[in-house]
C-alpha cells in the first residue's frame, strides 16, 4: 500500500457531518464573477505566523504573493507536488490568465488556506473559522470559490 | 472542503469542490463537487501544465450551470501516484570518516542551496535549519545507538525535526533529479528507500517505539505505512 492508498482508505472511513437542507447559490454569469481559491493545502506567506498542529485558523493570501510554504504536520503529504509548481495545489496564475481572457469577471484580492485540522465533528470550522472566512470573502464581493483539497 | 462549501453557500457565494476522497465527498454531499483522481496533494492533476489544469478549472465551472445538487462529476482522466523512487543521483562519497547519512547531507547542500534561491522560500525550519541538518542525524545516529532521544535530539519535537531533515533532501533533489519531474509519492520513496537519512530516520523511529516512547513521539516521524 502506498501512501495515497493509505490516506484514501483512512480519510474513507472518517466520519462525515451531514448538512439538512443544504443552501444552494445560483451564480450569475461567470465572464461576471470574481472568484477566489480556498485551499486545505496549509499554506502562508513566507515570514506569516506558521500552523500549529492542531491549527483550526485560516491565513489569508494576498492575490500577489507566490512566496508560498505548505505548512502541513503530518508527514503523509505530498509536498513536492506545490514546490514544483504552486498552481498545482493554488491555481492562482491560472485564474489570471481566465480573468485576462474574459473566462471570468475577475480573481479576488484575498485567498484563503486552511490546514484541514478539524475534530470530527468539525465544530470548529462549521461554527467559527468557516463563517469567518465566508465573511471576509463577502467582504470582497466574491461570487464563486473553488475548493483545493491536501 | 466540502464541509466549507456548505458553509460557503449558506453565506451567498457558490461553490465547486475538487474533490479527492470520493468516499468522504459522497457522505458531505456539497453542491458541486468535480472528483479527481490524482495524486493526493496535487488537486490540479499535473505541476506545470498550464493546459492540463486549465482544463480542470473548466470542468469545474461547467458545474456552476447545473440547476440543482447535489453534483458530482468525475474528472474523465485517472492520474496514478507513483510507486517508483524518483532518479535521483546522490553525489559521491567525500569524506569516508563521516557517519554516511552526515556526509551525504552535506554532499547535497549546494543542491539545496540552488533550490532555495531558485524558489525564494523553503519549508525547512520548522524545528532546525539547514545548517543543523548535519548534527540533527548524528543526535538520530546516537539515539539508534541506545541513547535517550529525550536527552540526544536538538529538539523535543520529533515531527518538525524529521520534517526538516525529508523537506532539506526534498527540496536539493529537485535540483537534482535526472529526467520528468517527480509524480506523487516518487520522492517520499526516494527519501526513505534510497537515501541514507531516510534510512537513518526509519531506523531512529524504531528505536524510539521501542523505548517505550508515546505514540506521536515516534509515528509521525514518517508518513504512516513506514
Amino acid at each position: 500500500m502506498n501512501g495515497d492508498q493509505m490516506m484514501r482508505a483512512h480519510s474513507a472511513s472518517l466520519p462525515g457531518p451531514t448538512f439538512d437542507n443544504p443552501a444552494w447559490v445560483t451564480p450569475g454569469p461567470l465572464r461576471n464573477a470574481r472568484v477566489a481559491i480556498v485551499t486545505s493545502a496549509a499554506l502562508y506567506v513566507s515570514g506569516d505566523d506558521p500552523f500549529t498542529a492542531t491549527d483550526t485558523s485560516f491565513r489569508v493570501i494576498d492575490r500577489t504573493r507566490r512566496d508560498l510554504v505548505m505548512g502541513h504536520w503530518s508527514p503523509n503529504f505530498d509536498s513536492v507536488g506545490v514546490k514544483l509548481d504552486i498552481n498545482v495545489v493554488y491555481p492562482i496564475d491560472r485564474l489570471e490568465e481566465l480573468a485576462a481572457n474574459g473566462v471570468i469577471g475577475s480573481v479576488a484580492p484575498r485567498h484563503i488556506s486552511f490546514a484541514g485540522n478539524q475534530p470530527d465533528d468539525v465544530a470548529t470550522i462549521r461554527y467559527d473559522s468557516g463563517p469567518a472566512a465566508a465573511a471576509l470573502l463577502r467582504q470582497d464581493g466574491v461570487d464563486v470559490v473553488i475548493l483545493t483539497p491536501v | 472542503m466540502s464541509v466549507l462549501a456548505h458553509i460557503f453557500e449558506a453565506a451567498g457565494i457558490a461553490t465547486i469542490v475538487l474533490s479527492s476522497i470520493r468516499a468522504m465527498t459522497e457522505k458531505v454531499a456539497p453542491p458541486r463537487a468535480l472528483h479527481c483522481e490524482f495524486p493526493l496533494g496535487r488537486p490540479l492533476g499535473i505541476p506545470n501544465d498550464p493546459q492540463f489544469q486549465h482544463d480542470v478549472l473548466q470542468k469545474a465551472f461547467v458545474l456552476l450551470d447545473e440547476t440543482q445538487g447535489p453534483v458530482l462529476v468525475d474528472y474523465p482522466v485517472v492520474i496514478e501516484a507513483e510507486s517508483e523512487a524518483v532518479a535521483c543521483a546522490l553525489p559521491p562519497r567525500f569524506d569516508p570518516d563521516a557517519l554516511p547519512a552526515v556526509d551525504e547531507a552535506r554532499g547535497i547542500r549546494k543542491a539545496y542551496d540552488r533550490a532555495k534561491e531558485k524558489r525564494g522560500v523553503t519549508a525547512v525550519g520548522r524545528a532546525i535549519s539547514a545548517d543543523d541538518v548535519p548534527s540533527a542525524l548524528e543526535a538520530l545516529q546516537r539515539v539508534i545507538d541506545g541513547e535517550p532521544w529525550s536527552e540526544v535530539l536538538p529538539v523535543p519535537n520529533t515531527t518538525a525535526l524529521c520534517h526538516d531533515i525529508r523537506t532539506y533532501y526534498e527540496e536539493a533533489a529537485l535540483e537534482l533529479v535526472d529526467g520528468p519531474a517527480p509524480g506523487g509519492r516518487a520522492m517520499e520513496d526516494w527519501f526513505f528507500e534510497k537515501t541514507e537519512a531516510g534510512q537513518l530516520v526509519l531506523a531512529a523511529r524504531a528505536a524510539i517505539r521501542d523505548s517505550g516512547a508515546k505514540f506521536p513521539v515516534w509515528f509521525y516521524m514518517t508518513p504512516g505505512h513506514r
